[in-house]
């Protein structure tokens, strides 16, 4: 038993529900607890084992000085760090507070402000410690997790695509909503790996999985442009789930005519 | 047996209020018929229960990136053209598992999945798809290995085709000598004329087909009037804006000669690198097999799926990616398509159905790069 490969499940700031796409497994989810070890992984089980850990999974971005520190220590405990999520990959939604002053938030919504400690941005895994694997979108899609597992348990590369969602929306012959109904869709430089969920459903993509490989954003955005789609309208699509990522952020500041802010100081 | 009484190449008249018992008829001895429907704002291959179901007095508008679907109140069946589906996806699925394995013991059983084969009846498609077809036959089932699924579904499939009699700003079947007649690989072939349609015979089963609706045998004077709506469409999309152009000639020597020209970087700043060109596109016969494994490793299913040349897995060799950047594989899908098919093939791979302009986010048009290339 003590053979098997231990699992841990960490979170910085998110809500959870990359995690729950792990317990979401239902009918796999014996399967994973009789393959790994779930060493550590407070929302399913209260015992704590103590590291290393074999596989190491992380929720959430950075946006406390506390949390930049316990990245570190996780990263020395763990072989192979995955980041899971929108949030933890690029920074998630939170991260729009780096294009405001977030000194000015704590003031506003907290009765107490001096208990509030926190980073002016909020920011990827990947920009504090190195990263062995990424896992897109908003949440997860938990056939990407379970391939995940799978891949390591067997010592292969996972299969994910790094290709556009146009390619998943194609496949299962959805109508393309950009071209036939001039919607502003983000799929052809978003990354695969949700089965274009939501052209399946008349909506557009916007962009959770965050770019693909080799996105060209800028190009897109143009068209939309061209095609009348309102400048406001795509610096807030482009500027949601994956607003931190390198490519959507230059798109958005493009759009916007703005720059984030530089400001990373503790508040 | 019923021997057909119609031969081959010969026409007949049914009324349009006809048209239904021939799709009837066609439900009978098929297990599915399929034809054009408006549904989600294009016009698709779904099930057609009733002529009532097709779009009727329905009209497309397609230019580069843009599809938009108009509705008067005429009684024309077929006046709209292709829309994002072609047969492909009828013979070469999308997504289609090709193979389970099962590990007992340490020893692997594999077995062929063999996905039972429907018997389809396609109404609608048109020359340019029907020239399609005849190239994805060619690469399916002509080279030293035969792909046995597409060999089954192939072999199950009836078509009834649609001469055009109007085109849109895409079409450019004309330039590839593709369209807009329809002139070979149906079992039947409609004309729509002003109260009824005209009907060609392809093969002895279409013959059987039309045998059991209503028809009257048609003059020479009508048939050579039937003949005339492609043509007299043909001409039309020779002179105008009602078409794309291609000039094709030397196109192979044109393309192969400039792979250094500056305009590949050109369209390579407006390019995507999504793929949706290669996807719609009819021809288009690459796929990408995976396998797919569950926790244990014992089970293991093998998955073919539609692949792109703009991906990057697509051009992943021992050492790496070979074709990097989108300049070489916009060069890679272009130089394919119309210049090195030429050498694989015997033809071209373009067949000007014009759905890789239509059907692409930022509307790159592969007539204008190549008259670009040409220097016009
Ligand atoms: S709907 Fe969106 S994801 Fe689907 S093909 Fe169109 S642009 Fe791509
Ligand atoms: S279509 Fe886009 S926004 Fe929707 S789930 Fe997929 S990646 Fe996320
Ligand atoms: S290259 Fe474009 S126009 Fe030619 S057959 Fe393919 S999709 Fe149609
Ligand atoms: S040509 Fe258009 S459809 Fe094809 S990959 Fe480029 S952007 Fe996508």
């Amino acid at each position: 038993m003590s053979e098997k490969p231990k699992l841990a499940v960490f979170k910085f700031a998110s809500c959870d529900g990359c995690q729950l796409s792990l317990l979401d497994c239902e009918d796999e989810l014996l399967a994973v607890a009789d393959a790994v070890e779930i060493a550590y992984f407070l929302e399913a089980r209260t015992e704590q084992i103590a590291g290393p850990y074999d596989i190491g999974l992380i929720e959430g971005s950075v946006t406390t000085a506390h949390d930049a520190e316990r990245i570190k220590e996780i990263r020395q405990q763990c072989k192979f760090l995955v980041t899971i999520g929108a949030c933890a990959t690029s920074g998630g939604i939170q991260a729009l507070k780096n294009w405001q002053d977030a000194d000015e938030f704590v003031r506003s919504v907290y009765a107490t402000p001096e208990y509030i400690s926190t980073l002016g941005t909020s920011t990827a895994i990947a920009d504090h410690v190195p990263v062995d694997f990424e896992l897109r979108g908003c949440p997860i899609n938990r056939q990407q997790l379970l391939e995940l597992i799978a891949s390591l348990l067997q010592g292969r590369r996972p299969s994910t695509p790094s290709y556009s969602v146009c390619i998943e929306c194609k496949r299962r012959m959805t109508v393309c909503i950009a071209v036939a109904r001039g919607v502003a869709c983000l799929g052809p430089v978003t990354q695969a790996g949700c089965d274009a969920l939501c052209p399946a459903f008349a909506r557009e993509c916007f962009g959770c999985f965050g770019p693909k490989e080799t996105p060209n954003v800028i190009s897109l955005t143009n068209h939309y442009q061209k095609q009348g789609v309102d400048c406001a309208h795509l610096t807030r699509l482009t500027r949601s789930f994956n607003a931190n990522s390198p490519e959507f952020k230059e798109a958005s500041d493009l759009l916007s005519g703005e720059q984030p802010s530089a400001d990373t100081g503790d508040h | 047996m019923n021997l057909a009484k119609l031969p081959i190449g010969s026409f007949v008249r049914i009324q349009k209020c006809d048209l239904q018992s021939l799709v009837a008829d066609l439900k009978q001895v098929h297990d599915r018929v399929v034809g054009p429907r408006e549904i989600d704002a294009a016009i698709v291959y779904d099930d057609l229960d009733h002529v009532d179901q097709l779009p009727i007095g329905v009209t497309d508008h397609q230019d580069g990136g843009v599809y938009r679907l108009t509705h008067q109140s005429s009684d024309s069946h077929f006046d709209y053209v292709v829309g994002p589906q072609s047969l492909k996806g009828f013979l070469f699925p999308p997504r289609e598992t090709v193979s389970e394995s099962v590990r007992t013991d340490g020893k692997w059983e594999i077995q062929a999945t063999e996905t039972p084969v429907m018997r389809i009846a396609v109404l609608g498609p048109r020359a340019c798809d029907l020239r399609a077809l005849a190239i994805q036959d060619k690469v399916f089932l002509e080279g030293p290995y035969v792909d046995p699924g597409y060999q089954r579904r192939r072999d199950a499939l009836f078509i009834v085709a649609v001469n055009c009699r109007r085109s849109v700003a895409t079409c450019f079947c004309h330039a590839m000598d593709c369209g807009p007649a329809v002139t070979s690989h149906f079992d039947l072939a409609l004309t729509e004329m002003d109260d009824h349609f005209a009907v060609e015979i392809g093969t002895p089963a279409g013959g059987l087909a039309i045998e059991a609706t209503s028809w009257v045998p048609m003059s020479e004077v009508e048939v050579a009037h039937a003949k005339q709506v492609p043509a007299a469409l043909e001409e039309s999309m020779q002179g105008g804006t009602s078409a794309r152009q291609m000039e094709t000639g030397g196109i192979r020597e044109l393309l192969m000669d400039n792979l250094e020209h500056p305009r590949w970087q050109e369209v390579a700043e407006r390019c995507l690198s999504c793929g949706n060109c290669t996807m719609v596109c009819p021809t288009c016969f690459c796929s990408s097999v995976d396998e797919v494994t569950d926790l244990s490793g014992d089970h293991v299913r093998r998955e073919r799926s539609w692949a792109s040349c703009f991906t990057a897995e697509h051009s992943y060799m021992h050492s790496g990616n070979v074709r990097k950047t989108t300049r070489s594989k916009y060069r890679q899908w272009l130089t394919h398509k119309l210049a090195t098919w030429q050498d694989q093939f015997d033809s071209s791979g373009c067949t000007g159905c014009g759905r890789c302009i239509t059907w692409c986010p930022v509307g790159i048009d592969l007539t204008e790069e190549v008259a670009a290339i040409r220097g016009e």
